[in-house]
């Protein structure tokens, strides 16, 4: 059999194939060459088979038949043979599969290896990717290459006992003795790879932090000779020493400081040094400064330094390069909320930010631009970032606009101002709302009553320009729908009334529902909405020609809610007004038991299906709404709810209990009322058993759709017997 | 720490690939590429931080890169590392190629997988910085190398021979002679390599 081709071969064969084809035919031939020669069990040229399989692994074809060789190879006396073998063990092997047990024997017999490069070999294998039982059984022969003298081994062994202690942290303590002196070293990658030990072995046992803390003179000393040393050639990167290990032993006292006095005040002075000493005119400069920052705001440091760290920070955010900007505002959002009057300082370069090219950073800055929103800045802010939604990419536009609306919700300076800037929201970015701002949006308008006017105006208007944004459309037909007389009528105070007829207002409902761009929900919105205007406009027989169009309409829920109306206006006439009246005020409130829970807000159209007010009643962790449900007089069509309550007859409803957690007992009770044996009246008790109050309970009502005979729901609110008897 | 070390070309085909934490072949090979099509959208003048993709861990690791001519160097790290530290890790790694390859460039990497991996084996060990010291790592590497050699053979003479050129002083030839007032003009003879 020839002798098998040499890598520098296979790969310039690969080279000149022109196709993918071609290339997995040639890598295909190879492969079964290379098979063939495995099974002869061929010595001299196990090792460029086993190299040119790691090629091929790399381009990404299966080289999953060559494990057992590394192995052989790892087990073979050549230093050649020997690191092939432990190369192809860290790129094929790893501990899912059973075969890599088999290395731990000659990883052992090399870890006590002559010479220094066969053990630095199998440290580093075993550092990559030790498994937990290789770990185990190899721990001791680690600690005791962490005790030699020799450098070069030193450092792979403090390395290769992080991975130890990160597989199996039982064995922490087995590497404590050994640490004692690894900081007297002189040889700079002995020390940081120790200081990588000291980092690892402190962030997972608070006992070795406590332990570790009487080394920060120690390292303090050797921070202090690296800065004040002149240039040494060796340790050069662009004319500081060493700013690798600069980095990590700040991190370590970073570690080290964090929540203790007295080592932070030993660090004090270091850390000023630093900060005023370092150059930044380069990379490695503004590295160091960049940790120094870190490490300043984490650790209990005067508010001296503190001030100093920000303004370093400023400084970097008026840096050029792109990183150091990137830097900046990534640290800036870590400590805005701890110093955010030092960080307020900062907020006009934050806003530019908005404005670069970068993905990155106008991230970053959107992120940090809504941490730094407060009650004086909120309009200055908020101009800068509706300007911002205008012009930003898609993947923004939902962040930033729900940022929006919680930054408005809680600080706006006035409900004029707010419902602006919603509708500003609305228009710029309207198809990236997220779906539940549609009920919060309801729920401030229903609120701010004296804005009726205005806000339905300002919504007719923009429903006139677009109908695209489903969010919008959904909004101005509820609004138009609920305040249509004031449209009519022309009262509005804060803006220049409009003249709208009827006519043209029911023209821009009906055109909701037949245009393409309407999505079934925005239909089920214009229908509900033109059936309320029913109460409010004059001209009835549109409206009625209208729903009765829908009756047959396809879409199911179109059609189910057309019948209904239909039947208000045939059968139930009389009750029509009533149920179309205004919506009462609604609260959103938010009180806490021993946990918190919001009761959720609600629009009546559309409401929850029947099953879902048993899953509701059956008592998961979020049940809020509290709803009536009213057990008509039995009849054979729509028994959808006696269905549930069980008894046709409807004699007597046994109490049940809706709710009862965290001390709030909730209980339904059920009786007839005496003069009409129609009406049944439920009766909900309400019981506060903690000792603490319960404050801005809010009882709110929904009705459900369910029933196809609409029945009246008279909810007497017995607001006496809640506030009595806590 | 370290999660993944990339090189790829400006095409996307992978020159080097190390992982530090276990993935199957399957998602290895996508990674590369998921990672090639996030850094190869971006402009020349942007930061150099990227979010990782999904398929490495999403927002929680950050993507390193650098571009030198056509190849991208990308780390992927997680939090714990110092985004500004990895990139000078990035400009001492190529520096150190530079040295041992004597003007790398891409056809290096791609004939001399194995040295590649055996430099930056000397760097980074298990996800974490070992030594950042150029000097030293190249006196390793050249160490290795020599006991690589020595061990060799026949196989191994022509190396052996190239080498023994290289480091054989060849006195320079002097451009002019002069002695006294006469100077003798030396005819330009095409040098030994």
């Amino acid at each position: 059999m020839p002798a098998p081709i040499r890598l520098r071969e296979l790969i310039r064969t690969i080279r000149t194939a022109r196709t993918q084809a071609e290339e997995r035919e040639m890598i295909q031939k190879e492969c079964a060459a290379i098979r063939s020669s495995f099974r002869e069990e061929d010595n001299t040229y196990r090792c460029r088979n086993v190299a040119k399989l790691l090629y091929m692994h790399m381009l990404g074809y299966p080289a999953h038949f060559g494990q057992l060789e590394c192995l052989k190879l790892i087990a073979s006396q050549k230093f050649t043979d020997k690191r092939i073998g432990y190369l192809g063990a860290m790129l094929l092997l790893d501990e899912r599969q059973d075969v890599h047990l088999l290395m731990t024997n000659c990883i052992k017999n090399d870890l006590n290896h002559s010479t220094q490069y066969v053990q630095g070999l199998a440290l580093c294998t075993l550092g990559c990717m030790g498994s937990s039982e290789m770990c185990r059984d190899l721990a001791g022969e680690v600690e005791k290459l962490l005790k030699t003298s020799n450098s070069y081994l030193r450092k792979k062994a403090a390395l290769c006992a992080v991975h130890v202690i990160r597989k199996v942290p039982e064995l922490m303590e087995m590497f404590l003795p050994a640490t004692k002196n690894l900081l007297s070293e002189k040889n700079h990658g002995v020390l940081h790879t120790s200081v990588v030990l000291l980092t690892e072995m402190c962030e997972r046992s608070p006992d070795m932090l406590s332990h570790f803390r009487k080394l920060v003179p120690q390292l303090v000393r050797i921070l202090k000779n690296l800065i004040m040393s002149g240039y040494s050639p060796e340790h050069d990167v662009s004319g500081i020493s060493d700013p690798f290990l600069q980095v990590r032993i700040l991190r370590l006292l970073r570690i080290l400081g964090k929540g203790d006095d007295d080592s932070s005040e030993a660090m004090n002075d270091i850390l000023a040094q630093v900060a005023t000493n370092t150059e930044t005119s380069k990379n490695v400069g503004n590295a160091i400064l960049y940790e120094t920052v870190l490490t300043i705001m984490d650790i209990k440091s005067e508010s001296g330094l503190r001030v100093l760290a920000i303004n370093i920070l400023g400084r970097f955010l008026l840096n050029n390069d792109k990183n150091i900007r990137y830097v900046a505002l990534t640290s800036l959002l870590k400590t805005v909320q701890t110093d955010h009057n030092a960080v307020q300082r900062h907020r006009s370069t934050i806003v530019d930010c908005l404005k670069d090219l970068d993905v990155s950073i106008k991230r970053r800055a959107m992120e940090l631009s809504f941490a730094l929103v407060n009650g004086n800045n909120i309009r200055g802010m908020m101009k800068e970032l509706l300007y911002f939604l205008d012009s930003c990419d898609p993947d923004f536009k939902a962040d930033c606009a729900s940022g929006i609306f919680l930054a408005a919700e809680k600080y706006a300076p006035s409900k004029r101002w707010h419902i602006d800037t919603i509708m500003r929201v609305l228009t710029t970015a309207g198809s990236y709302v997220r779906d539940d701002s549609v009920p919060n949006l309801i729920q401030l308008i229903t609120n701010s009553v004296e804005m009726h006017a205005y806000t339905v105006q300002r919504l007719y208007k923009a429903l006139l320009d677009d109908i695209s944004q489903q969010p919008l459309v959904q909004v101005a037909s509820w609004c138009i729908g609920e305040y249509g007389d004031l449209l009519v009528s022309g009262q509005c105070e804060e803006e220049e009334p409009i003249q709208v007829s009827e006519d043209e207002v029911l023209d821009v409902l009906e055109g909701l529902l037949v245009s393409n761009l309407s999505t079934p929900v925005t239909r089920g919105y214009s229908l509900t909405a033109i059936m309320k205007l029913s109460t409010r406009f004059s001209s009835l027989n549109r409206i009625k020609k209208v729903v009765s169009i829908y009756g047959s309409s396809i879409d199911v829920e179109l059609q189910q809610r057309a019948v209904e109306y239909n039947a208000l206006f045939k059968k139930y006439d009389h009750m029509r007004p009533a149920l179309l009246e205004r919506m009462p005020i609604m609260e959103k409130t938010i009180f806490s038991g021993d946990g918190i829970f919001t009761v959720c807000l609600w629009s009546v159209f559309p409401v929850l299906q029947a099953n879902d007010l048993l899953d509701l009643l059956g008592g998961n962790d979020v049940v809020p709404i509290i709803q009536t449900t009213v057990p008509t007089k039995p009849a054979s069509a729509g028994g959808e709810l006696l269905d549930l309550l069980g008894d046709l007859s409807l004699t007597v409803i046994p109490p049940m209990t809706a709710y009862n957690k965290n001390g709030l007992i909730i209980e339904f009770t059920f009786e007839r009322s005496n003069p009409n044996p129609n009406i049944a009246v439920i009766t909900i008790h309400a019981t506060n058993s903690t000792e603490a109050d319960m404050t801005e309970f809010v009882f709110q009502a929904a009705v459900p759709k369910v029933c196809s005979f609409p029945s009246c729901i008279l909810i007497n609110l017995l607001f006496m017997s809640w506030c009595i008897g806590t | 720490m370290i999660k993944a070390i990339l090189i790829f070309n400006n095409h996307g085909k992978p020159r080097l690939s190390k992982f530090y934490e276990h993935y199957t072949e399957d998602t290895e090979q996508q990674i590369i590429r998921e990672t090639f099509h996030l850094v190869s959208k971006r402009d020349e003048n942007v930061c150099n931080f990227l979010e990782g993709g999904l398929l490495i861990g999403g927002s929680e690791n950050k993507l390193i890169y650098r571009h030198y001519a056509t190849l991208y160097f990308v780390f992927c790290v997680d939090s714990s590392e110092s985004e500004l530290g990895i990139l000078d890790l990035i400009q001492v790694f190529v520096e150190t190629l530079d040295k041992c390859f004597e003007n790398v460039c891409e056809l290096d990497l791609i004939f001399h997988m194995d040295k590649v991996h055996n430099i930056l084996a000397e760097m980074v060990m298990g996800g974490m910085v070992l030594e950042t010291n150029m000097s030293e790592i190249i006196t390793q590497a050249e160490a290795h190398n020599k006991m690589e050699k020595s061990e060799a053979g026949i196989a191994g003479a022509p190396a052996r021979a190239v080498s023994a050129v290289k480091n054989m002083n060849l006195p320079e030839m002097p451009k002019n002679i002069n002695i006294g007032d006469i100077s003798i003009k030396v005819p330009n003879l095409p040098s030994f390599k």
